[in-house]
């Protein structure tokens, strides 16, 4: 990966001679904090959230999406950005949207071959993928401009802050809602579960505490 | 890179085709080498089906994939039937539900699955037969397990395509499939009655042939009683013919 980098900048900006970037500088390990927290793409930037509410009734299902977030997000955008330089500017957001559509369409088949009661359980949400506003945005607004070690820091960050959140919002769905985590029985016995947390209505009443919580600690305030 | 203008259409369009080309070949090659392992799953889920409707959900549950296979090869046998009742030569494997679905009734041909019991492979233990049929949004489909006294609904498991999550899909929850286990599928005259969802949730029924509905899905409940009715009436001359 390092090798391409340098590779590349040589190629592009030959009259800037500076020395190539550590791997980990403060920069790149800003791309993989910052999605965590103070630009988190769910609290501060509210893209995601359909998938935030619906996929989140328990620990189990959220977690395989995390990881089918963060598959695509992360493979989608170092493609992009090793392309970047070969992409038509009149054709870039078809581009992109091809790139994601198959790799979620390869995602879709491989855990239909190796999960398959978690695959139809999600089917339908893995295929909005490919509509989740975190994947273009970060393409757009990322890949298309950096090299591809970069975005593939930038994608790991945003999915991981992208999964905390959903992780966070199911811990809370599965624990109230049904008494359990991870489908293992936590509550005492004859916990009657709280139906609101089931549906998506409390997805959406826990995602309002927790941006709230997030953003009072940091002191974002929306422009 | 310079060496080609990026605006220029014959460019836009040759990246167009060659990345639709490699896509295209990523994904046809992926989809081909997962293919026996995706079957491999949906045949493991119906046997996985078929053993729950007759044994019941608390058996299986501690299950390996391995040892569901397993049993299924070692207590279930199939027979392939027409709506008379008629057997015929079709090997089971081959037969799927849901193009069956689509033909006349009087030329389909279903399997029925002939569950028996592991202590005694001489006694059967219950018959399961594929149902198949329309919800709200999608098809819906399922297998009943009659018990060998030919009239005791022994277990019913349902699953769908597409229903509306928290009320026509909780037809796969096992609370929802359990109200039907030891209703009866005949009347006191022998005619077909099959149970029922009835309108309403949180009644308790007394008759064997009624079942406490599901508020908020009429219509995919209505859709498990019309795939109930549907269905054994085809099997019904088979069941009277094992009697």
């Amino acid at each position: 990966m390092s090798t391409e980098t340098v590779e590349k900048t040589n190629d592009q900006v030959a009259e800037v001679t500076k020395p190539s970037e550590p791997l980990f500088s403060k920069k790149r390990r800003q791309l993989l904090s910052n999605p965590l927290d103070e630009d988190n793409p769910i609290t501060i930037q509210v893209l995601g959230i359909c998938s935030a509410l619906a996929v989140t009734v328990a620990l189990k299902p959220t977690f395989v999406m995390a990881v089918a977030v963060t598959a695509v997000l992360v493979l989608a955008n170092v493609v992009i950005s090793a392309l970047r330089n070969t992409i038509p500017n009149r054709i870039r957001i078809i581009v992109q949207l091809v790139v994601v559509a198959s790799l979620v369409a390869i995602v879709d088949q491989v855990l239909k071959a190796y999960s398959y009661d978690i695959w139809k359980e999600l089917s339908v949400f893995i295929g909005l993928i490919i509509t989740n506003c975190i994947v273009m945005g970060r393409l757009e607004a990322f890949a298309l401009g950096n090299k591809p070690w970069d975005a593939f820091l930038d994608g790991l960050g945003n999915s991981f802050g992208y999964a905390w959140i959903i992780l966070a919002i199911a811990f809370f769905r599965e624990l109230f809602g049904s008494g359990k985590l991870f489908g293992f029985q936590v509550m005492p016995d004859g916990y009657i579960g709280n139906g609101v947390m089931m549906s998506p209505a409390g997805a959406c009443l826990l995602l309002g505490v927790l941006i709230w919580i997030v953003r009072s600690r940091s002191g974002y305030v929306e422009d | 890179m310079s060496k080609f203008n990026k605006n220029d259409n014959k460019y836009i369009i040759s990246y167009a085709i060659i990345m639709t080309l490699v896509f295209g070949s990523v994904l046809a090659v992926v989809a081909l080498a997962l293919k026996p392992k995706q079957d491999a799953e949906v045949l493991l889920e119906k046997q996985n089906f078929i053993l729950k409707a007759a044994l019941g959900e608390k058996a299986m549950s501690t299950m390996s994939d391995e040892e569901i296979t397993a049993l299924y090869n070692e207590t279930v046998k199939t027979v392939v039937v027409k709506a008379d009742g008629v057997r015929v030569e079709t090997e089971e494997a081959s037969i799927n539900v849901f193009k069956e679905y689509k033909k006349p009734k009087d030329v389909r041909e279903l399997p029925v699955y002939k569950v028996y019991d592991q202590a005694d492979s001489n006694k059967i233990k219950a018959y399961v037969f594929p149902v198949y049929g329309k919800g709200l949004w999608d098809f819906i489909w399922g297998y009943v397990a009659v018990e060998a006294d030919l009239k005791t609904l022994g277990g019913l498991v349902l699953d769908h395509k597409g229903e509306t999550p928290g009320l026509g899909a909780r037809i796969t929850e096992q609370e929802v499939q359990s109200r039907f286990i030891g209703k009866e599928i005949f009347n006191a005259n022998g005619e077909l009655d099959a149970p029922h969802f009835q309108k309403g949730e949180g009644n308790t029924y007394e008759g064997a042939h009624k079942v406490d509905g599901l508020s908020g899905a009429t219509i995919t409940a209505k859709g498990v009683n019309n795939m109930l009715d549907d269905y054994l009436a085809m099997y019904k001359s088979f069941i009277k013919a094992q009697k």
